[in-house]
């Protein structure tokens, strides 16, 4: 199997009769492909989860179908669906070995002794689980126990996708990143196509290919980690991606201008006047940003945070809070007068929570 | 096919729990003559006689008015008991503690019938004899012990961080307690006081052997048909019958709560 | 998980409870040992007996001793009887209880019903129910060619012994497996489908492991119960036929409040106090000791 489709996929979940449907997951069309790692990022409730739960056939969408290649397998039960899942939590069997644990699929489907043993050995190596092979699974540590889950997916050769449902939960913050990598590496070597819900962007970014970002259940954008970050479609999309995230100000467009409370952006487009009651915002990344002493834009500086790496100055405009790159050397203080200069180009207008292009000014 | 076995095999479990129950309620509403006379499934002259006279004798209802006086006497003050007990437990290190906790579980284990005749001495010598309170109090032997325990359990899964916010917020501690711990364990208590309950329900010999006449509960007035001239089968049955209705009660109103109380918040 | 302070004014707060069960327990205990070692010329009048009580207890010679040891093995194989019967009984049923609907509710009061029946009230159930004349399961039984006399006939007795008792408390296990079940979490079990584990092996390789807990509490419960058993016997057999169904605690009220026999009922006592406790000790042990090997 190569590629999973969702064809016209959303999810109601039952409620009484003549209500309107409340959808968890609204409708969503979507190609995974082969040997691709993709992440579903988003807050609680986003509906990730229940597209999860579609994809590996714990729950039956109410509405859509689903395709593994080309085969139907909206109604299939999960354990003809040749996939994997990797829980929250780790899933062994605690009155076996490790190695036992690996064996457990292969035996329940009649493997020979002889190549169930080279399987779990060629897998064990592949996630460092060699040396623990005679040892009690119950008794290893977190990270361990769910790459012994991660293994018992992966041991059977007719798996076509592994799905992970925000795994790291309950593994100690300093073992994350080798389990992260970890998964990486497992990915590159066996080409398996993988999904991996997370609410955590940093997990996201450096796992997947490809990241599927959703709120309130439905699909806001699919792209590269540098797409999603460069250039996101959706308001929350550059929210959410960043850290901090993007900053919003509610601004005015005359032409190729943005008004603000009196300050002025220079956009790099022209748009056609918005409509009545659209929202209208300038959204742009502190990364992209710098408070300095002499700009276009005159701001008031109201706090200042030293990361180390950079300082961030936090101020007031347009009676919403931001947050800019403190260029260094300036010397400014909370209380002084300072200036913002947005980077060319990275100044976005957004017309009702939608990334919205202009012509070429 | 799977799912039609398992639900047949419960309906036979409970049809066969309920056989004996069923022929109690049948015999119940028969006269003597009639449970003599013949077996039937059915009382081919029914009466309510039996509960009638239950309602009517004072021996009878008083008997069970005692039973749930000390029974309700009894989990208010196992309970009661038990909470700051259970606290210090579940919450501080002291001076013999492991040994006094194992010590307390060690009285659930106790065979009533060692101590049905030093009770009998006990509480003849204090003067409690043949009162509720002498049944209340023995009752206490393995009831308090098994509430500090359920208790503690769910104490310990209170974490200590909200002890010490009330503290630092300048809560006194009985305003502490009372205020904001109790409403957290409500689970707990539920559970402990439903055992309370339970096993001071049923509990039979030291129930009689501390009452003769003022105190006598249901239990002990039944034996009393055993010797009156000829079984008198339906008035036992009927009185069987209304001693299930108690229990069956409090199971109705628990029934949400009894997978959470019997994993005892330790499982 | 932070250590607990030390705090020795905890104290006060467990000084209640410590009285009332010194009160409860150890005051009686006391004359009990008075007693055990003192025997009387009747008036009150003691003097000091030594372990002799004991010796006459402990020697399966005497009258006492052969009475006690007979009731001691009809003991343990009524405990272990049952507990082969009700353990594997109430864990099939807990795997069966229905998972949805209000056939949830119902099936659990249903089940925890026997369970609050007064002991008095059990016994009585099943003295009628036994009975040939006027019981269903007497007739019935001796209609289909099975001599049953639950009052005559000692195997007939034991049968209905242990099927009362089976009756009147698997309904415990099944509740406590049952609260064991739902604790495992659903993803278990999805695990062990794409694993393609069959019944069997998801109960051998999740379920059961995960209620070894739960089944030793049960196990610990039940033998306690069940070796102190008292008034279910006593209303059904009163110990009969002869002394078929004479359990250790009837034959102690017997002596002790019938024959007012105290220095045999006091050494009784306290041997049989003690029996309880060491097998009771044994089973708290391997419990923390489970407890401990547990891991994350």
């Amino acid at each position: 199997m190569a590629s999973i489709t969702l064809d016209h996929i959303a999810h109601a979940y039952p409620g009484p009769p003549g209500a309107p449907k409340h959808y968890a997951l609204k409708q969503i069309d979507h190609l995974w492909q082969q040997g691709r790692a993709y992440a579903l990022l988003g807050p609680s409730g986003c509906g990730k989860t229940t597209l999860l739960n579609i994809i590996s056939g714990l729950v039956i969408p109410s509405e859509g179908r689903l395709l593994f290649d080309n085969t139907d397998v909206t109604r299939l039960p999960t354990e003809r669906r040749n996939i994997a899942q990797v829980f929250q939590f780790p899933v062994i069997y605690d009155t076996m070995t490790v190695a036992e644990n690996l064996a457990f699929p292969l035996k329940n489907r009649g493997m020979e002794r002889n190549a169930i043993k080279r399987r779990v050995e060629e897998i064990a190596d592949l996630l460092d689980l060699r040396p623990d092979l005679g040892r009690r699974a119950r008794g290893l540590t977190a990270d361990a126990k769910q790459k012994i889950s991660l293994g018992r997916g992966l041991v059977r050769s007719d798996v076509s996708a592994v799905l992970f449902d925000e795994p790291l939960t309950v593994i100690d913050p300093a073992l994350k990143w080798e389990l992260r990598s970890k998964l990486k590496a497992v990915h590159q070597a066996l080409d398996l196509l993988m999904i991996y819900v997370t609410h955590d962007q940093v997990e996201a970014l450096t796992f997947a290919d490809e990241v599927v970002v959703m709120k309130d259940g439905a699909v806001l954008q699919i792209g590269t980690p540098a797409e999603l970050f460069e250039s996101p479609a959706h308001s929350f999309v550059g929210y959410f991606i960043g850290s901090p995230g993007m900053n919003f100000l509610p601004v005015t467009i005359d032409g190729a201008r943005a008004h603000a409370d009196g300050a002025v952006f220079d956009l790099d487009a022209r748009y056609a006047p918005p409509g009545a009651g659209q929202k209208v915002e300038l959204g742009f990344r502190p990364d992209y940003a710098t408070i300095s002493r002499q700009g276009p834009v005159a701001v008031r500086v109201d706090r200042i945070e030293d990361l180390g790496r950079r300082t961030l100055a936090r101020f007031t405009l347009a009676g919403k809070e931001a947050v800019a790159t403190l260029v260094p050397g300036s010397g400014l203080a909370p209380g002084d007068d300072a200036a913002l200069t947005i980077a060319p180009g990275h100044a976005h207008v957004f017309i009702d929570d939608l990334r919205t292009e202009g012509s070429p000014a | 096919m799977r799912i039609q076995s398992r639900s047949l095999f419960i309906t036979l479990y409970l049809v066969l729990l309920f056989l004996p129950i069923y022929w109690l309620v049948n015999m119940s509403f028969k006269t003597n003559a009639e449970i003599t006379g013949h077996l039937s499934f059915w009382p081919h002259h029914p009466t309510i006689g039996n509960y009638a006279h239950i309602f009517h004798d004072p021996v009878w209802y008083n008997g069970f008015l005692h039973s749930l006086t000390y029974v309700v006497l009894n989990t208010v003050i196992s309970v009661s008991l038990a909470l700051p007990a259970a606290y210090a437990f579940s919450r501080y290190r002291f001076i013999g503690d492991k040994h006094l906790f194992f010590w307390l579980l060690s009285n659930l284990m106790a065979p009533p019938a060692v101590f049905a005749m030093p009770f009998f001495n006990l509480y003849y010598s204090v003067g409690l004899f043949d009162t509720v309170w002498a049944v209340a109090l023995a009752h206490c032997l393995f009831n308090v012990p098994l509430a500090v325990w359920i208790l503690e359990g769910f104490i310990s899964g209170v974490p200590r961080e909200i002890d010490e916010t009330a503290a630092l917020d300048g809560y006194s501690f009985p305003h502490f307690f009372a205020k904001i711990f109790l409403p957290l364990i409500a689970n707990g208590i539920g559970v402990a006081a439903f055992f309370c309950f339970m096993f001071s329900w049923v509990e039979q010999l030291l129930a009689t052997t501390l009452t003769t006449i003022h105190a006598k509960p249901i239990v002990a007035v039944m034996t009393q048909v055993y010797s009156a001239a000829g079984m008198d089968w339906g008035l036992l049955s009927a009185v069987g019958v209304l001693t299930m209705i108690p229990g069956a009660i409090v199971i109705w109103f628990v029934r949400n709560h009894i997978a959470k109380g019997f994993a005892l918040g330790r499982v | 998980m932070m250590d607990k302070p030390w705090n020795n004014r905890a104290w006060l707060f467990v000084v209640p409870v410590l009285i009332i069960v010194l009160f409860s327990s150890l005051l009686p205990m006391m004359t009990v040992v008075n007693y055990s070692v003192q025997d009387t010329m009747g008036q009150n009048n003691f003097f000091w007996n030594g372990v002799a009580w004991f010796q006459n207890l402990l020697d399966p010679t005497t009258d006492m001793g052969g009475r006690f040891a007979n009731a001691l093995v009809r003991n343990l194989i009524f405990s272990l009887v049952i507990l082969c019967l009700e353990v594997p009984l109430g864990i099939a049923v807990a795997l069966c209880i229905p998972k949805h609907g209000w056939r949830v509710g119902a099936s659990l009061v249903l089940i925890a019903l026997p369970l609050l029946i007064p002991w008095e009230v059990v016994g009585t159930i099943w003295q009628i129910f036994a009975r040939q004349d006027i019981g269903l399961f007497g007739a019935a039984l001796n209609a289909i060619g099975l001599h049953y006399n639950d009052t005559q006939d000692p195997t007939s007795a034991w049968a209905t012994i242990v099927i009362m008792d089976v009756w009147h408390w698997t309904g415990m296990i099944a509740l406590l497996s049952y609260a064991g079940l739902k604790a495992i979490p659903d993803a278990f079990y999805q695990a062990a489908r794409i694993d393609g584990a069959s019944r069997w092996s998801i109960f051998r390789n999740i379920e059961l492991p995960k209620l070894q807990k739960v089944l030793v509490i049960a196990v610990l419960l039940r033998f306690m119960e069940s070796f102190m058993i008292y008034t279910e016997p006593s209303v059904v057999t009163g110990g009969g036929p002869g002394e078929a169904t004479s359990f250790i605690s009837l034959d102690l009220v017997k002596i002790a409040l019938g024959q007012v026999d105290l220095g045999n009922a006091a050494a009784l006592s306290i041997v049989y106090y003690l029996i309880t406790l060491t097998i009771c000790y044994v089973f708290f042990t391997i419990m923390t000791q489970l407890d401990q090997r547990k891991g994350v």
